[in-house]
């Protein structure tokens, strides 16, 4: 394998892996402001003991998220030297405002909130919880923006010629709010709530079933349901928001997602199928006519360009990109339902009595997950063969003074040392998850001895 | 010296103080770090892990920005080392990752072997990570070989050789005397007399690194003292240095810890400032041919993505001293473990 493959192995690895986690922490943040919120509200220990439970899980995601966070700021340049040199003008201030702007807020009020309980009062510490919550949104905000600056670049122009050619900014908001932007930013915000609060729902569902902590997972849940049904529904609406944008500025890329080779009106929406890509045509395939240029023109006489319209060398791999967005789209679906069924059991006030409801809790924390990257799978897949979308290659944008050698190294290092994160991660989240609350009489404020 | 006071001069000197501000922060947590299995029992350790506890990771995030704050004003440089260092880059990536799962899981379990393990991970990681950090640094002192490309052209073993590492231990004595100097001013009783004498032994180790260092510079490495040579007003930096350097062990007798860690502080940011105004106005130096180095203008982006991030930096600034100021205040005082504590 030469260096190009391996550096998009190891991007690809550190990023799905790293992306586990800041979901998690964004989606699970704004839940703990709703419990703090109350417990200011109510004066409840009650919601200040939820607080401090999910605090401890929350904890733990972000830091993970911190630590495979920075090898993703390093890899550009490690990795992706070209690349940098190219973008740097323009992605830099985009990352550099997300540290000034976001890293500090996020990690300096996340001290308070892990560890401040007893050292400030409980509005200065809903502050804090109010501040990481923020900030763990805004540091999403701004690598979101840089990337989609890489799917629909605005704002620049390209100064400079072959080697030397990079993009300079020319309008810092036309680069911000560039054409993909509030859209990919909102479908991702959203789909970081469902995977934190889908989180919280399992492990509440968990409890419920093995009849423990039963008024702190009925409350936990509630919460995370309304969150979940606001969530999932906004995610239809942002899904097809980035989709009608795609169809507009990234042509190759929605072609690849519903496998179209022709251009055509009245073209068909898959439900699913698998491309054959060589003679162009999907097998099994279960289609509704006219669709797909109904929901991107609200007309059925829309034009969608095909594949066939682009050079061969600049067309994405289409049964990757095709599978994996079907596959986020019935996720999403399967998300509103669950959430829908809760809310309507909860209602007739029966909820907790739904068993196999609560099972399919317990699992569904699982969905979310894999909705999140396959989603970005079939974003920076159907993105290809640009790593910056018609300005540069990805196969343009390595580092020259890199050898397949040390990117071998450095990826199985990688490989190895994630998986023991992971099996620890898991670990210790099940230690939290059996532990359990403390019971709100219980809690001592200060020990002395190991904590068990 | 050229000295005009460009964009290009404010963001040298803003990367700078990003990297004195990482320097002065994690310096003290790494140094804690380093001195770790020194600590015997559990709850001593503990204790020291405590102390660093709520702020090792807001102190790493002056890492962060400072490579994002590179990356958008030089890409060039962000670009040739980032991809030139590339192996000795990755180690540190690792050594970071090692650090921070120890130190969340070392106080999850009880059992003695598992508490040992991240022990170890903890402090081997943080002694590397300084180590690594020095070396890195002596690089851009020794200048490493460029293409016309502005491509690293050497191997990672061009990276190592005596000076480059005799920086290295520079940097993780340096790094303990200050971790020592923090821990003093964190703890009490018994650890705090203890660590009290490691600020006296570490500090021996730090001036002899020092001396050693600054002799071979001066030898081997003329180049970094041309400002000097011209601006004999910086010299100030160096006397304020060694003034600063001095102070740390009179203080400490004194039993005034806080004043020794603002010395402690003082000489970290004297220090890296010599550095950095002995390499100015370039970044990379070309050991190859001086020409090809990479210098404030030829790597740096343009005037208004300098000026967009100026604005940026200046929005942003006062916050985020503001509630790290903040922050180091409500954890004042000795560190007492709580249910909450790692």
């Amino acid at each position: 394998m030469d260096v190009e493959i391996l550096s998009r192995i190891q991007f690809a690895f550190t990023i799905a892996f790293h992306y586990i986690y800041p979901p998690l922490s964004i989606g699970i943040a704004i839940i703990l402001v709703i419990m703090e919120g109350m417990y200011l509200k109510t004066k409840d220990k009650f919601y200040e003991n939820m607080t401090k439970f999910w605090v401890k899980v929350f904890a733990l995601t972000f830091a993970v998220g911190v630590a495979t966070g920075i090898v993703m700021e390093f890899e550009f340049g490690t990795n992706w030297a070209t690349y940098s040199r190219f973008v740097g003008d323009v992605f830099g201030s985009a990352l550099a405002a997300e540290g000034i702007f976001a890293f500090f807020l996020e990690s300096g009020f996340l001290a308070v909130l892990v560890f401040g309980w007893d050292k400030v009062g409980p509005k200065m510490h809903f502050f804090s919880t109010l501040m990481v919550s923020l900030g763990s949104m805004f540091s999403a905000v701004w690598i979101v923006v840089a990337n989609s600056w890489q799917q629909t670049p605005a704002g620049f122009h390209v100064i400079g010629e072959g080697i030397n050619a990079r993009a300079e900014i020319t309008d810092f908001w036309a680069m911000v709010f560039n054409p993909s932007s509030v859209n990919r930013l909102s479908h991702v915000i959203s789909g970081c709530w469902l995977a934190g609060a889908f989180l919280i729902i399992s492990v509440s569902a968990y409890y419920i079933l093995k009849d423990r902590h039963i008024r702190f997972a009925k409350s936990s849940i509630k919460i995370a349901l309304v969150v979940v049904m606001i969530a999932s529904l906004f995610q239809l609406f942002t899904g097809h928001r980035s989709a009608v944008g795609v169809s507009k500025n990234q042509p190759a890329k929605l072609a690849a997602m519903e496998a179209v080779f022709d251009d055509q009106t009245n073209a068909q929406l898959y439900l699913f199928g698998w491309v054959d890509s060589e003679n162009q045509k999907v097998n099994f395939g279960v289609a509704v006519p006219g669709m797909l240029s109904y929901l991107i023109g609200f007309d059925t006489n829309t034009k969608v360009t095909g594949l066939n319209s682009f050079k061969e060398e600049d067309r994405p791999p289409v049964n990757i990109v095709f599978q994996a967005y079907h596959l986020m789209v019935a996720i999403g679906f399967a998300l509103i339902a669950i959430s829908l069924l809760g809310i309507f059991f909860w209602w007739r006030g029966i909820l907790f009595k739904q068993k196999w409801l609560l099972w399919i809790f317990v699992f569904s924390v699982l969905l979310p997950q894999i909705a999140n990257q396959i989603g970005w799978i079939t974003a920076e897949v159907g993105r290809q063969p640009w790593i910056v979308y018609g300005l540069l290659k990805t196969s343009e944008g390595l580092s020259k003074a890199v050898e397949a050698g040390q990117v071998w190294f450095s990826l199985i290092l990688f490989m190895l040392i994630y998986l023991g994160l992971f099996i620890l991660f898991i670990y210790l989240l099940n230690e939290k998850i059996q532990h359990g609350p403390e019971d709100v009489d219980s809690i001592p404020s200060e020990i002395g001895h190991p904590k068990a | 010296m050229d000295f005009t006071f460009d964009l290009n001069t404010i963001w040298f000197f803003l990367i700078g103080v990003l990297l004195i501000g990482y320097a002065i922060l994690d310096g003290f947590d790494l140094g804690v770090g380093a001195l770790h299995l020194l600590v015997k029992n559990d709850v001593d350790r503990r204790i020291m892990l405590n102390s660093i506890g709520p702020v090792w990771d807001g102190n790493e995030v002056w890492l962060v920005t400072g490579g994002g704050a590179l990356f958008a004003a030089f890409p060039d440089v962000y670009a040739t080392v980032f991809s030139g260092f590339y192996s000795a880059l990755m180690m540190l990536l690792f050594m970071l990752i090692f650090r921070a799962v120890a130190i969340e899981f070392r106080s999850k379990r009880p059992m003695k072997w598992w508490r040992q393990m991240w022990d170890v991970a903890f402090s081997v990681a943080s002694i590397f990570i300084a180590f690594l950090a020095g070396v890195v640094v002596a690089n851009l002192v020794t200048g490493v070989p460029l293409d016309a490309n502005k491509e690293f052209i050497g191997t990672f073993w061009s990276l190592v050789n005596p000076y480059t590492v005799l920086v290295g231990v520079t940097t993780v004595a340096l790094f303990m005397t200050h971790g020592a100097i923090y821990g003093v001013m964190k703890t009490e009783g018994e650890l705090q007399i203890k660590l009290r004498s490691w600020v006296n032994n570490t500090i021996i180790f730090f001036i002899i690194c020092y001396i050693t260092t600054t002799m071979a510079t001066l030898i081997y490495y003329p180049h970094m003292i041309e400002h000097f040579k011209e601006t004999p007003a910086l010299f100030v930096l160096a006397v304020l240095n060694m003034l600063a350097i001095a102070n740390i062990p009179r203080e400490i007798s004194r039993r005034k810890e806080f004043f020794a860690f603002l010395s402690s502080c003082a000489s970290i940011a004297a220090l890296l400032s010599l550095f950095a105004f002995g390499i100015f106005p370039n970044f990379v130096l070309a050991s190859n041919n001086p020409e090809l180095s990479l210098n404030i203008y030829n790597s740096a982006s343009s005037q208004k993505t300098l000026n967009i991030m100026l604005i940026i930096a200046m929005i942003g600034v006062p916050f985020v001293l503001a509630y790290t100021i903040s922050i180091y205040w409500i954890f004042r005082g000795k560190v007492k473990l709580t249910n909450m504590s790692y």
